[in-house]
């Protein structure tokens, strides 16, 4: 229905035009006639000049229309992470003074054409420069960008600070298509890999020759965050580059093949939580409501499904969740057998 | 200089003696004149219809993914006679050709369109012609440098149809997804063409970019200074000086990848496991990747963004029948943005994994190059202010342009600032961003060029109702392709995403991507009344005056139609700076370059007047500067 509507629509738009055309075309025929000679501007420049004033209102009005109705829309629920309603805050700061300059600009910009269109015998204005003029326009915006960048800095230099030393580290894998996490265990420590260590089985290549620390290691296909408690995202690619995008929470680094990375934040909501956060704000869909994470580095044919679901836990609930979890060495015993590998104090550190 | 006048003597000696046949006239036959021409204006016309060319598959390609990401459960079978296998059965995009075109879109725009329609055309058009010069420093050189262009087009053409389709790992071309064969059926051969191209493509800028330079230093006509230079020729001149520095990074970058990819060296790769089985390549980065490549990256946004501008100047000044405001500070800013485009390139890799405190650095580096464009608008605004405005469909497109390039440098605020840019990188936000400010700004600036300039390149005049009618379709059109995308960037929609309908936080806005896709069908649609426009008037249009904006710049003073050499008589010299609109006292609105002060006593300043007693002992000048 819609599509034939605008259909519709551009068609009037076309006959519209082509009459608009028409008529002036004959106009200008006639005037042509009367005076004898060819003016250096015809009735289009008028209308032109008007269009800038039309467009200005169609433009803005728009604008603000959707800015406002669709505000539900488009704007995610507030910052999971401590370090997301800083970067947030600079968002609509830096919005608020980037608005306000298109609008100006623009009512200078769609007004002056409007005003100054060409008229007969008027001279334009021998303006060459002015200095006083363009050291304003020089200076007011080299402030205003400094303190936009310093507020930008300060929250950069935190979000990129050393992580703490008591945060939970979490290793996150991409490859070609989906992403892997591993849990430091028992013993709070992520053990060593080595790509050469990677096949079927071993997806993540944990290398229990060289260290012990991989025994208890527990690998999982979502990401499980406890609230409250710093988390260290220890990120690596095992193929090509991806990049570990988690929107509620304001994150974003990318996977690198032979180069680890990593980001450090701290989720201040559970999902649950989230859910009736929502649910209070009147979303409909609150209860199907689910963190999610996306892969923002183009990957190959299936980047656009390379998604995992991310759940945020209560302190309580992420320690019981942990407890259920059992080794990747202890359900795969079998490989490691085959392959030779003695794992002798996994039940220990249990 | 001496060696072009040589030519040209030949030229007419020749055109005397061989009248008789036809296929002597001008010196030459069919071949030498319009295909092989050494003549500045054949090989830039030859860009420009090479970039049209380029344009209309470049953007028909943005239609293909766009009724993907607009209407993802149509069926695409219609589409099956164009792309063939790459419709699946269910009549459905293949992803891997998703990706292809996205690729294919952004190379061929950014490189092909913006940068060797653009630049290509105009600096090879306009520089003989604006500075006063028989032909370009190197007419064989500018010659090869088309040829070249044409050769990387036919194999990049060619990519498109091989079985296992054009590369598609992005226009950026990251390792080790394009270093790869494994990693996309798009890094094989369709990568390869792509590097053989690009390469050929490099060799074509660099032999355009160092006569584009020389020219403009040794090649100026008597009297025109640096600081009589039309504002097109800085920004042609300057473009050309970033370009020599930076393409041959590019190239080096190019280079290495081809190692990696064919002779077993890790540049770029370490520790991949990949198709079952691990590589041997350890110790290679694939972030040093994405430093040499924006090392180019970067200030090729201002290869393709300065001529654009510089168009502009040109052209928001005669139509406003009034000087540029801010002469000096033109040009002050277009090499304060040269320099600076050079170290600000890690801004697109603020999450990549490099060192944070890096990205604090190209963070200030950034916002810094924001001041010089901010002043760039303001000057054209400023420009329009009490002027008496003739609104040409250059003149449209020109104030256009300000407008897109406004708007999307403002956004450019949000993105140079590393911790917004965390949310923001990689998403529709950025795509809004730059499609804003270099893509459709510098699209303008080539369409106003074109309008502008085609009286000139075809001694008639395009229709201006029908650039009315394109213009205002187009401007419209822009705004509701990329203003929303803005809204779809706050909402964290990733870019190069072939559905979002199949992830759950994503799958909201098929209305507004709608109305996009429908937007750039209906935009697409408006260029076919410029395309209709361009060659109907190439032949029928209206007899072009002499000049026909009344402008001041050189180009005019040529006859309708400039054969080789362009002045049928000695060359015309510069007295004067090119923005005289206006003045007061003078008898018209404008005074060419080439009018002395000693002829318009009612309008001269006071210094001028000095000027003006200069000008009665040329003879004394003359032989200063032959000693």
């Amino acid at each position: 229905m819609i599509n034939v509507l605008i259909g519709i629509a551009a068609l009037v738009l076309v006959v519209l035009l082509a009459l608009i055309y028409r008529v002036f075309t004959l106009v200008q025929i006639a005037k042509k006639r009367e005076t004898g000679e060819e003016p250096r501007v015809t009735s289009s420049n008028r209308i032109n000049a008007l269009l800038f004033i039309i467009f200005f209102a169609v433009l803005f009005g728009s604008i603000f229309w959707y800015s406002i109705a669709a505000k539900d829309d488009y704007m995610l629920p507030e910052a999971a992470s401590e370090h997301g309603g800083a970067i947030d805050m600079l968002f609509w700061v830096t919005t608020g003074v980037v608005f306000f300059v298109f609008f100006v600009t623009h009512c200078l910009l769609f007004f002056f054409p409007y005003l100054y269109s060409y008229k007969e015998g008027k001279k334009a204005e021998f303006l060459v420069h002015d200095n006083r003029l363009e050291l304003a326009w020089t200076v007011v915006p080299a402030i205003v960008l400094t303190i936009l960048v310093v507020s930008g800095w300060t929250v950069w230099s935190e979000i990129t600070d050393p992580a703490p030393e008591d945060s939970v580290e979490i290793e996150i894998v991409g490859r070609q298509f989906g992403w892997n996490t591993r849990y430091a265990g028992p013993d709070g420590k992520i053990g060593k890999h080595n790509f050469r260590k990677i096949d079927a089985t071993n997806g993540l290549g944990l290398d229990f020759e060289a260290d012990a620390a991989n025994n208890d290691d527990f690998v999982a296909n979502e990401l499980v965050l406890p609230k409250g408690k710093n988390v260290l995202l220890k990120i690596r690619s095992r193929d090509v580059l991806h990049s570990v995008f988690l929107p509620h929470f304001r994150l974003k680094m990318d996977a690198v093949p032979g180069q680890p990375t990593q980001f450090w934040f701290k989720p201040i909501y559970t999902t649950e939580e989230m859910r009736q956060r929502l649910a209070e704000k009147g979303d409909p869909n609150a209860a199907d409501f689910n963190y999610h994470l996306a892969c923002t580095e183009i990957c190959g044919s299936a980047h656009y499904a390379m998604s995992m679901k991310v759940r945020v836990l209560s302190e309580e609930e992420y320690a019981e969740w942990e407890k259920e979890q059992k080794p990747w060495a202890e359900l795969n015993a079998d490989y490691l057998a085959e392959k030779g590998i003695e794992i002798s104090n996994m039940t220990s550190l249990k | 200089m001496s060696t072009v006048d040589i030519d040209i003597k030949q030229a007419t000696d020749d055109s005397h003696g061989g009248g008789h046949d036809e296929h002597h006239e001008h010196h030459g036959n069919f071949w030498t004149n319009y295909i092989f021409s050494y003549d500045h204006k054949v090989i830039g016309k030859q860009f420009l219809l090479t970039g049209m060319f380029w344009a209309l598959i470049g953007v028909a390609m943005s239609v293909v993914f766009r009724l993907q990401l607009g209407f993802p459960d149509a069926n695409l079978e219609f589409l099956r006679p164009l792309l063939g296998g790459w419709i699946d059965s269910a009549g459905k995009l293949d992803p891997n050709f998703y990706l292809a075109l996205v690729t294919m879109h952004g190379t061929i725009m950014v490189f092909f369109v913006l940068t060797a329609g653009l630049s290509g055309t105009f600096s090879n058009y306009l520089i003989p012609l604006q500075i006063g010069a028989r032909d370009m420093a190197s007419g064989f050189m500018n010659m090869l440098s088309y040829w070249f262009f044409f050769l990387s087009s036919v194999v990049m053409f060619a990519s498109l149809f091989i079985q296992t389709g054009p590369a598609s790992g992005g226009w950026v071309i990251y390792p080790p997804l394009n270093a790869l064969e494994q990693a996309s059926p798009g890094s094989g051969l369709g990568m390869t063409l792509w590097l053989v191209s690009m390469a050929l493509f490099i060799v074509s800028t660099l032999l355009g970019g160092i006569n584009y330079i020389a020219t403009v230093i040794n090649l100026r006509t008597e009297g025109m200074s640096f600081t009589r230079l039309p504002l097109t020729i800085w920004a042609f001149f300057i473009t050309a000086v970033i370009g020599l520095l930076s393409f041959p990074v590019l190239f080096s970058a190019a280079l290495l990848l081809i190692f990696d990819r064919s002779f077993g060296t890790s540049f770029f790769l370490s520790e991949i496991y990949i198709g079952g089985e691990a590589l041997s390549n350890v110790g290679g980065s694939a972030v040093l990747f994405q430093h040499l490549f924006w090392f180019l990256g970067h200030p090729e946004v201002y290869i393709v963004l300065l001529p654009a501008l510089g168009i502009t100047s040109e052209i928001v000044a005669t139509n406003s029948r009034k000087p540029i405001f801010g002469y000096r500070a033109m040009i002050g800013s277009i090499l304060g943005i040269a320099v600076l485009s050079f170290v600000v390139w890690a801004h697109h890799m603020f999450v990549s994994g490099m060192n944070p405190f890096l990205g604090s650095v190209f963070m200030f580096l950034t916002l810094i190059i924001a001041v010089p464009s901010a002043v760039k608008a303001f000057n054209y605004i400023t420009t329009l202010w009490r002027g008496n405005l003739v609104f040409t469909p250059a003149m449209l497109f020109s104030i256009g342009l300000v407008s897109l390039f406004i708007v999307g440098g403002l956004t450019g605020i949000h993105l140079a600032n590393a911790a917004i840019d965390i949310q923001l990188h990689d998403t529709y936000f950025v795509v809004a961003h730059f499609h804003l400010v270099m893509g459709a700004s510098a699209f303008f600036g080539m369409l106003a060029g074109i309008y502008h300039w085609f009286p000139k390149m075809f001694g008639r005049m395009m229709n201006d109702k029908l650039g009315y009618v394109h213009f205002w379709l187009t401007f419209a059109g822009v705004y509701l392709i990329f203003f929303p995308m803005h809204f779809l960037g706050i909402a964290a929609f990733p870019r190069r995403y072939y559905s979002f309908t199949s992830f759950e936080p994503f799958g909201k806005f098929t209305d507004l991507n709608m109305l996009i896709s429908v937007a750039a069908i209906l935009t697409f649609a408006a260029q076919f009344i410029f395309i209709f426009n361009f060659f109907y008037s190439m032949f029928r249009g209206k007899i072009a005056p002499a000049n026909p904006w009344k402008s001041n710049t050189l180009e005019w003073t040529t006859p309708r139609n400039p054969g080789h050499g362009n002045w049928p008589g000695p060359l015309p010299k510069v007295y004067r700076w090119p923005y005289d609109y206006s003045k007061p006292g003078a008898k018209d609105d404008f005074i060419p370059q080439n009018v002395p002060y000693s002829e318009t006593k009612e309008s001269n300043l006071p210094y001028e007047e000095e000027l003006a007693k200069l000008e009665k002992e040329p003879k004394s000048n003359a032989t200063k500067r032959d000693a």
